[in-house]
């Protein structure tokens, strides 16, 4: 029996690399996170900044920050009882602990099980991510807060920060 | 007896406000007149002057960034604005951006959270209805 070894490993060696590329796309690798798929949620959390992902905090965030819309990073952002109970669910099902795991897993990684973080831009990660953005570029004023993603990231709206 | 009542009938709906053939800004306007009445018996009606005092005026009452309801609205009514964070916001004046204010639910929440932020307190009836009077007539 002579099997022919080279193209056997040659091939082997393909797949495993493909492998390994698929299983970082499907990981995230880092810089997909799909955008508010429900309407009604689009238009309460998108009316005054992009209405962010849900998978870039984790479950336990999303339900700090639905409880108290009163003062929502110092603006009042309260929506009636049931509306904020049916964006909440959306949210929390959607997150970066739960059904968004896949796209949202790296994003979060390094926070502590407790750890309930409000703002996406203070996540070590993300922290990390834009280190080589200068000061200079964040007082722009087409940018003035780091909550402007679309500023920079202009396919954000559709969920893609590669750029 | 009909000969009479029916000139008057004509001249009664000829006469009468919007508010009874309106859209969802006078059924609007009609709530906020009932309550305001209901507040203040010598209520006598909205104002567009008042509107536009509200509109422009620096309460500074709320918070620093936001001391009129211009700082994020714009100067023109008829023009965008801009939210703090970046976002376009769809002129204020009627004329220009017909499909406002034709949810209530919507109008309230917004008056709620924007008076609170200018104002540092809810705006009364009178004060949402001059407002709305303002920017129909925009």
């Amino acid at each position: 029996m002579n099997l022919p070894l080279r193209p056997l490993v040659l091939a082997g060696l393909a797949l495993a690399f493909s492998a390994l590329i698929l299983s970082r796309a499907q990981a995230g690798g880092g810089h997909f996170f799909p955008p508010v798929g429900d309407a009604k949620v689009k238009e309460e959390c998108g009316s005054c900044h992009l209405a962010f992902a849900p998978s870039m905090l984790p479950a336990r965030s999303w339900q700090r920050m639905m409880g108290d819309l009163k003062h929502h990073f110092g603006d009042d952002a309260s929506l009636e009882p049931a509306l904020a109970a049916q964006v909440a669910d959306y949210l929390t099902a959607h997150a970066a602990d739960t059904g968004g795991r896949r796209y949202g897993a790296k994003l979060t990684r390094g926070l502590a099980a407790g750890e309930a973080p409000l703002r996406i831009t203070e996540l070590p990660k993300w922290v990390r991510e834009h280190r080589e953005v200068p000061a200079r570029d964040w007082r722009h004023q087409d940018v003035r807060t780091r909550a402007n993603c679309v500023a920079c990231h202009a396919d954000a709206e559709r969920g893609f920060y590669e750029d | 007896m009909t000969q009479t009542l029916v000139p008057l009938l004509l001249a009664a709906l000829l006469l009468s406000p919007p508010a009874a053939v309106g859209g969802p800004v006078d059924d609007q306007l009609a709530r906020y007149g009932a309550a305001a009445k209901a507040a203040d018996p010598a209520f006598a009606g909205f104002s567009a002057e008042r509107g536009r005092t509200l509109h422009t005026h620096s309460f500074i009452l709320g918070k620093p960034d936001t001391p009129a309801c211009t700082a994020c609205h714009g100067q023109d009514p008829r023009g965008a604005g801009k939210t703090p964070a970046g976002k376009a916001i769809e002129p204020v004046a009627l004329s220009a951006t017909p499909g406002r204010y034709a949810d209530p639910a919507k109008v309230e929440k917004w008056f709620r959270r924007n008076c609170n932020e200018v104002l540092g307190r809810e705006c009364t009836p009178r004060e949402k209805g001059d407002w709305l009077t303002f920017m129909r007539g925009q």
